[in-house]
């Protein structure tokens, strides 16, 4: 143990005769170190708000939507098509395994207006389950019926945005009548505010009705829109996922090698895309920052190979007084690694740092995680171990007499 | 028994084809408290010889007992370690680290020393080494702070700080003008006489070899005479016979030191 003190003094001694020098070689560790620890911050943290999204989204979640993008020759957009229909839902309601909430879903975009004030809108027509579905709660007042469903009602429940914009904030606007296109509603309720989807718009401008009032008094269809479907176990998703396409491909009697006239989506699906995109983005920012890594190694090498040259004599002198070959070599050893594991604490701080101001002043969401600090602080000691083996063995095979007469 | 005993020594050393006979056969013994005047003309194997006895090199054939232990035949560590406790090194280039006070290039060896040493008893012992060379008052002085024959008896400190039980010096005056030899022969002459040091000073300047007891002189790799002197010059009267005294203490300071 002392032995290891004596010899880490004097690397220390022989690191501080030298200051600039190990200041500099130090600077390809620390830059290094820094990079990888604050771009693995940036693409975890991309990663992670997408995750946050998503799961405030719903992981569970598996959307149908009438047409597909997908078929050739007409492009519609989704739901532009007639066909899904109700009775397609309440088979998907009944016949599905693993269904836990079902929605049937039609939308339009219109002005809803309370007094002198109106705003455009998304309105949705959708059922009873739908908060359940979106895990979404109602803050004043209450959500609609299956009675407000059967019968068509007249019955509004506001996303906060349009609330607000109507009625100002923080008030309850539960028992007012709003027009949606020249027809009055009933305000029932509010949704709690949920904030922007991951396609970046604001799901809390928008008002839910039911979905058949929606459809007689705003639309004047027959048809459905889309189907949101919650699985009883997030682990089922896909299973579900597929047990409905299967159904609605019989129902639609679409033969083998056919489209589809529906698609079937999941959230998961979408997001297991969007995650697979940042997680390639991260591993290729840490690869380059790795390769700096690599490259502040090599400036150790580099410079405990002029040290050792540089220091022949003073290598020949300590063999001549008693330091044995393992002495030599322990002491550039030691030296290589202390400059690399310096380096690699002042990179880590510095990561630490630039992720913060990234966070703090670009808003850009970063997450340190422990691993990378690990991994960049393991990688620079053995960097050290690795670059300066040769150089010490270098050091330790000389011969003493040989080395004292270097000049 | 003699400190140094050595028998048909010889070394050879192979440079591509040609074989160079440096040591071609030397026998000598020495005997505690002897001061040893190693001579010959540049290339004569003086050179060599000390550094088998030094335990740096290790001889092609015969044998060398260094305090009735054979050492031709250790292992390079084991070398190591006899370097480290029995044998202390002066050489012609002093050898200081730079940018290391004196005291710390004195206590130097104590770190590779096999028993561990804590760093009070370096410090005592590093002190009392610069005392006896008479640089107590310098100790934390760096190398580019001293003169030549400072430099030296630094050196000579740190050769001592093991109490080895031979000091090989090798051309220490060589590089020092004729005052400060003086100077320094001076302290091997203290340490040889006052302590009973063995010493073994190479040297190509007969003058400088009369301050020992004994000269042996190389030709060629062999040892071509070996005798007692009879008069021996004594450092210590001579400086006393110089001009400035103020020199002799060690309290001038070399020029651009500081
Ligand atoms: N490492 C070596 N390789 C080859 N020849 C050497 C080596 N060291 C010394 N010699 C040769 O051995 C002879 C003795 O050298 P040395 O002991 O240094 O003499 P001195 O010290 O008396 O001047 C010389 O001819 C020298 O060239
Ligand atoms: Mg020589």
């Amino acid at each position: 143990m002392m032995r290891i003190l004596m010899i880490l003094r004097v690397a220390l001694k022989a690191l501080n005769r030298n200051k600039m020098r190990t200041a500099l070689t130090m600077l390809g560790m620390i830059i290094g170190v820094a990079a990888v620890i604050a771009m693995v911050a940036l693409g975890k943290g991309a990663q992670s708000s997408i995750e946050n999204q998503i799961k405030s989204a719903g992981t569970n979640i598996i959307n149908v939507y009438a047409g597909n993008f997908m078929s050739g020759g007409v492009r519609q957009g989704s739901g532009a098509a007639n066909t899904l229909t109700i009775e397609d839902a309440n088979a998907i309601r009944t016949e599905v395994q693993g269904v836990q909430y079902l929605a049937i879903g039609v939308n339009t975009r219109t002005q809803v207006i309370a007094g002198n004030q109106n705003w455009s809108t998304r309105v949705n027509g959708s059922e009873v389950d739908w908060p359940a579905i979106r895990t979404w709660d109602v803050k004043y007042g209450s959500f609609f019926t299956q009675q407000d469903v059967n019968s068509s009602a007249k019955v509004v429940v506001l996303g906060s945005t349009v609330s607000t914009n109507l009625f100002g904030e923080d008030t309850d606007p539960t028992g007012q009548v709003i027009r949606i296109k020249n027809q009055p509603f009933k305000v029932i309720g509010v949704m709690a505010s949920k904030g922007s989807s991951t396609g970046g718009d604001d799901q809390d401008d928008s008002v839910v009705i039911p979905y058949t009032t929606c459809q007689k008094k705003l639309m004047g269809i027959q048809h459905i829109q889309n189907i949101t479907v919650s699985a009883a176990q997030a682990g089922e998703v896909s299973a579900v996922a597929e047990r409905i396409t299967a159904l609605l491909r019989v129902r639609h009697k679409i033969v083998q090698g056919d489209t589809d006239d529906f698609m079937v989506r999941t959230l998961e699906e979408m997001a297991a895309m969007r995650t697979e995109t940042t997680r390639t983005m991260t591993y290729l920012l840490a690869g380059i920052a790795g390769v700096s890594l690599l490259v502040g190694g090599i400036g150790i090498m580099n410079i405990m190979l002029v040290s050792v040259t540089e220091r022949t004599r003073e290598i020949g002198l300590r063999m001549a007084i008693g330091a044995r070959s393992g002495d030599v070599l322990m002491q550039f050893l030691v030296e290589a690694i202390v400059l690399s594991i310096f380096g690699g604490s002042i990179g880590i701080a510095l990561g630490f740092g630039i992720s913060w101001g990234v966070t703090e002043f670009l808003t850009w969401p970063t997450t340190i995680s422990s691993d990378a600090v690990l991994l960049a602080f393991g990688f620079s000691a053995m960097v050290g171990i690795f670059f300066g083996f040769y150089p010490a063995t270098k050091a330790a095979k000389l011969d003493p007499i040989e080395a004292l007469r270097f000049e | 028994m003699p400190v140094i005993s050595v028998r048909d020594l010889k070394k050879t050393y192979v440079v591509g084809d040609i074989q160079v006979h440096a040591l071609r056969g030397v026998d000598v013994d020495v005997e505690q408290g002897e001061f040893l005047s190693v001579t010959g003309p540049s290339g004569s194997g003086k050179s060599t010889f000390m550094h088998i006895l030094g335990c740096l090199d290790r001889p092609t054939s015969g044998r060398y007992i260094l305090d009735g232990q054979d050492v031709s035949t250790m292992s390079r560590d084991e070398l190591a370690k006899v370097r480290n406790h029995r044998i202390g090194f002066v050489f012609q280039g002093f050898n200081l680290l730079s940018r290391t006070s004196a005291i710390e290039n004195v206590e130097l060896p104590l770190l590779y020393s096999r028993q561990q040493i804590k760093g009070s008893e370096r410090h005592k012992r590093a002190r009392a080494a610069l005392e006896i060379v008479g640089l107590l008052e310098r100790s934390h002085h760096h190398p580019n702070q001293l003169s030549g024959g400072q430099q030296q008896r630094v050196a000579i400190a740190r050769a001592l700080i093991n109490n080895p039980s031979i000091l090989l010096a090798d051309e220490p005056t060589g590089n020092l003008d004729t005052r400060t030899s003086i100077e320094v022969m001076d302290v091997f002459q203290r340490l040889n006489i006052e302590r009973n040091i063995t010493i073994l000073l190479i040297t190509h300047e007969h003058d400088i070899a009369e301050y020992g007891t004994r000269t042996i002189a190389f030709r060629d790799g062999h040892i071509v005479s070996d005798q007692r002197n009879t008069v021996r010059r004594m450092a210590r009267a001579e400086l006393a016979a110089l001009p400035p005294p103020e020199i002799l203490n060690g309290s001038t300071v070399a020029v651009g030191a500081k």
